[in-house]
């Protein structure tokens, strides 16, 4: 079985993002980048699968600008056996995402599409749900625990209400939620090995999908900041600030 | 004109409060007509709750076995159906609607809106991204209909009681698919309020330093009578399960009281809480960045400081 990662750019987690003063983005420029936490997670998962050998083959997509091979190259210095690089100058919103996937699939015919359940730059959370809409294939969304046997998944889900459990025959796609694993550091000799594997370089213009324009985004604000308030000195304090409003 | 149908949130033949909130949020589209969708086993009490929400037009069931547990894949095909005519498809941003919502959009061929803060014209949205950090405006294409997710925290429950909107069951020719099934929900047997709905929650963190130690938090929740939550590195910590997880990839919540009791305030952990009425923070690091959002701040030994809480109150 071959198993299909996402894998996404972003800007690093410990980055302070700041609104540009005139609205019209957020500053990327000179900030570091790195996988989208989700999609390490979503890898680490392929990984774990393929060394227990449920699966022969992992592969990590990107779609992005040219300089991201180097970005691709440390998913398969993590352990992916080769990546696909979709060439798109813009960032894709996930329902183009999402076609690009399927055109993937119908090349590669894998077992398993295993995504980040939201990337952490647009917190859209959407593109696992509608590329698994588009295949027509089952969807296993936040998963916490992932177990393949005899051509199903059968997929903890964490939701609102607790723990959720569902089965799902193969092949389906499944979203990672942050509790599936911890994705393993990559070594050095890794990233010497990762040099020579390869990546297939596919022109976005060449895959037949329709870049979807249905939203745009004509604003970009910082948030309504609060204001700091008050340090109490002590308990009886506080209870008494917290009555005054009663919210106590 | 907007027709908005929104899409009913349950879950035990109860109706969940993102429902409500989501119609707060088609009133503010100003459209002709709010539908609310009920999709379920057996739906006339779901219904008759929904039917009492107040702007609402009419309240369609679609009552099939195949809808007893909230399968995306189930549910989508017939939300998919039920959308033709509507300029709207609104659904809670919840597990729930996450999960439907997009599989809808793309069965439509359109893009969705996630996380909808405010609505400032029929296709004119506010968002968060980058974890709260930035808001988006997005405008979605007039020419195609809208599938938006709802951000719960961002809206009032719509006022219920006094409406009573007609409930009509709906016919939908769908094949639903068999390849995914439900096997089983582990809930955490709790009669404490729930986190998403409470207008208090008491959340610990990391600093309450083991499971054992966390009986400290629930006690005072139930002492002031709160839901209780959590930060990331409580729930990693194993300290409690993950439900009880507040932030960006957690629950998104705006109670009227938040008490965050070693907590040090990661981003992520405040984009959960930053629409909360009052915030009080206690841990015992002064130049903890909770305490930069806190309304109250107190710094010291949690462990000290809850008994002398619970002294206080009387």
């Amino acid at each position: 079985m071959k198993i299909l990662v996402g894998y996404k750019r972003v800007v690093d987690y410990n980055v302070r993002i700041q609104v540009k003063p005139d609205g019209s983005g957020v500053v990327t420029d000179g900030v570091k980048l790195s996988a989208n936490p989700f999609d390490d997670i979503a890898l680490e998962e392929a990984l774990r699968l393929r060394e227990k050998g449920v699966a022969e083959e992992v592969i990590v997509v990107g779609i992005g600008p040219a300089d991201l091979t180097a970005h691709l190259r440390n998913g398969l210095a993590m352990g992916a056996n080769r990546a696909i690089h979709v060439v798109a100058s813009d960032t894709v919103q996930p329902l183009t995402a999402a076609r690009v996937f399927l055109k993937l699939i119908e090349k590669e015919q894998p077992g398993l599409v295993i995504l980040g359940k939201q990337a952490i730059d647009d917190d859209a959370n959407q593109t696992g749900q509608m590329l698994a809409a588009l295949w027509d294939r089952p969807q296993a969304t936040f998963a916490s625990k992932v177990e393949i046997a005899n051509g199903k998944a059968t997929v903890t889900r964490e939701v609102d209400a607790g723990l959720e459990v569902i089965e799902a025959e193969l092949p389906a796609v499944i979203t990672t939620d942050l509790r599936l694993n911890e994705p393993r550091f990559i070594k050095l000799p890794d990233i010497m090995k990762a040099k020579s594997k390869p990546i297939d370089t596919i022109e976005f213009g060449t895959l037949g999908v329709e870049a979807h324009d249905h939203l745009k985004t004509t604003h970009y604000a910082a948030p309504a900041k609060r204001s700091k308030g008050v340090m109490v000195k002590d308990a009886a304090e506080l209870v008494a600030a917290l009555k005054q409003k009663g919210l106590l | 004109m907007s027709k908005i149908l929104v899409i009913a949130e349950h879950l035990g033949g109860k109706l969940n409060s993102s429902t409500a909130r989501a119609v707060s949020a088609a009133i503010a589209v100003k459209g002709e007509a709010i539908d609310v969708l009920v999709l379920a086993d057996s739906a006339d009490a779901i219904a008759a709750e929904a039917a009492k929400i107040e702007g609402v037009s009419r309240v369609l069931t679609v009552a099939r076995s195949e809808n007893a547990h909230a399968l995306a894949a189930v549910l989508a095909p017939q939300i998919a159906k039920a959308a033709a005519g509507y300029s709207h498809v609104f659904v809670p941003s919840t597990t729930f609607g996450k999960d439907v919502a997009p599989r809808v959009a793309a069965l439509l061929g359109v893009a969705q809106v996630s996380d909808v803060m405010s609505v400032e014209g029929a296709h004119t949205f506010k968002r968060p991204i980058y974890a709260g950090n930035a808001i988006i405006t997005v405008e979605a294409d007039p020419a195609h209909a809208v599938v938006a997710t709802i951000r719960s925290a961002s809206w009032p429950a719509a006022a219920s009681g006094a409406a009573s909107a007609p409930v009509e069951a709906l016919a939908i020719d769908a094949s639903l698919p068999t390849h995914t099934r439900f096997v089983e929900l582990k809930q955490g047997a709790s009669n404490r309020p729930d986190l998403q709905s409470a207008s208090k929650v008491v959340s610990g963190g990391r600093g309450v330093g083991s499971k054992e130690n966390f009986d400290i938090i629930f006690k005072f929740a139930d002492k002031i009578g709160a839901a209780v939550g959590a930060s990331r590195a409580a729930v990693d910590a194993g300290y409690v399960p993950s439900d009880l997880q507040v932030g960006q990839t957690g629950k998104i919540i705006a109670p009227e009281l938040y008490m965050a009791i070693g907590i040090s305030g990661a981003i992520q952990h405040l984009t959960g809480i930053k629409d909360a009425g009052t915030i009080v923070a206690i841990n015992k690091d002064g130049e903890a960045p909770i305490f930069e959002v806190a309304d109250f701040g107190l710094v010291g030994d949690l462990f000290k400081l809850i008994p002398e809480l619970e002294a206080a109150l009387g």
